[in-house]
């Protein structure tokens, strides 16, 4: 039987796999000789983000069935994830209250196809902005919350609820309090929607007090964060901090800041799942921190 | 002094602003007044000229949100409360073209809620 690590090494060869965190020397010198805290166990997720189901137009003709192709996709994985993370904007937004809630309970049926039962989620503005999340709660639960998973601590944070983009002081304290009970060099990943730092201000892909968590993250040495929002992949640092997006699965972003508008890229019909996609994100102790294989909607 | 009471936001990048204010009824002289209207997803004007060195009022007035105004280059926003006009002073200190955006989440449209600053000679 293939070993998880073979397999990952196939597939990266055209899937675009990255490294996305330091090296093995800086994951282990940042470790400081720690043994117990780098004790944790090899292990991948997925991340999925940016679905905007309910989506009507012509950067997405087969906007109807992209999400089920990649609910496919997934399940179709040979080596199953461990659990899986929707960062935000499920849903496509509409004013209609109705419409919202119908748009989050359908997307909620499709992803319970997903043979992988371990699925987090998070709001980006499309879903809980117009009304602070109160629909989104209803049916999938807290905003922002933290979870463990085999020796690495994972923290959702919730910068969509409130429509200016702020995490507000009340998530900042409870992030405070959350990290106070870590490790300075501790394993943690944070889950977002919008970037934490400021990437492109003027389409709004920022946070507005998104400063202050990553303040708070800095003393951390071993921090990574992976969001959406901008429907593309990027890779950024705030000095130790990496910070990665990911692909949407609905139309592609423009690269940030390169026109006037954030205008969706056209709709290729000979190539309709361009720029789409999900990705698989391995846990690694000695190689690399989190190594990162971007993931096509479907085959073919 | 009236003017220094109302100071209310940072300098511009890069020195391009001399002094700004947020919701100053009043300013120095010879101010170029521009009313600006918001609604979901448009600010009217769009394209907002004005001149080198000459201290500008924006007037904006939100018909349907609390929209957002911002300008980051300028290092200049204002949330907009419908009902009331929100006034933005700035002093244009450099030429060129400064993109604003509504930086408040307000619907299907949103991301299409932007306009530009041009800074002519």
């Amino acid at each position: 039987m293939m070993k998880r690590r073979d397999f990952l090494r196939l597939v990266s060869v055209g899937g675009g796999a990255v490294f996305a965190s330091g090296l093995a020397g800086r994951a282990l010198a940042d470790y400081g000789g720690d043994k117990q805290a780098q004790a944790y166990d090899e292990f991948y997720f997925v991340q999925l983000s940016d679905t905007h189901w309910g989506y009507k137009g012509p950067a997405n003709p087969d906007a109807a069935n992209t999400l089920k192709k990649a609910v496919a996709a997934v399940n179709a994985l040979e080596t199953r994830p461990d659990f899986i993370v929707f960062t935000g904007d499920l849903t496509h937004t509409t004013d209609d209250a109705q419409e919202r809630r119908r748009r989050l309970a359908e997307f909620r049926d499709i992803v319970s196809e997903l043979k992988v039962k371990n699925v987090r989620f998070m709001p980006g503005e499309h879903d809980a902005s117009l009304d602070n999340g109160a629909v989104y709660k209803e049916l999938f639960g807290d905003t922002h919350y933290t979870f463990d998973h085999k020796g690495v601590h994972f923290i959702a944070l919730d910068n969509v609820s409130d429509p200016g983009a702020r995490i507000g002081d009340a998530q900042l304290e409870w992030l405070k309090a959350d990290l106070s009970r870590q490790k300075k060099n501790a394993p943690i990943v944070v889950l977002t929607h919008r970037p934490l730092f400021d990437l492109t201000p003027q389409w709004d892909w920022a946070t507005r007090d998104g400063a202050k968590a990553v303040d708070l993250l800095m003393p951390y040495t071993n921090v990574t964060v992976f969001y959406g929002h901008i429907h593309q992949e990027h890779h950024h640092r705030t000095e130790h901090i990496a910070h990665h997006s990911a692909k949407s699965l609905i139309f592609p972003l423009p690269a940030p800041g390169s026109q006037e508008k954030r205008t969706p890229l056209p709709w290729d019909p000979a190539a309709p799942n361009k720029g789409l996609g999900f990705r698989e994100i391995e846990a690694e102790v000695n190689d690399a921190r989190y190594k990162i294989i971007e993931r096509p909607v479907s085959k073919g | 002094m009236k003017a220094l009471r109302l100071i209310a936001v940072t300098m511009g990048l890069s020195g391009a602003l001399l002094g700004a204010a947020l919701g100053a009824q009043e300013g120095v002289g010879k101010e170029q007044v521009v009313q600006v209207t918001a609604r979901r997803f448009t600010f009217t004007p769009n394209e907002i000229v004005v001149k080198k060195g000459r201290p500008v009022v924006l007037e904006i007035s939100s018909e349907d949100f609390v929209h957002g105004f911002n300008v980051p280059a300028l290092k200049l926003r204002a949330d907009l409360p419908p009902g009331i006009v929100t006034r933005v002073r700035f002093t244009p200190e450099r030429v060129g073209e400064y993109d604003f955006v509504c930086d408040n989440f307000c619907g299907a449209g949103h991301e299409e809620m932007h306009g530009r600053i041009v800074v002519k000679e």
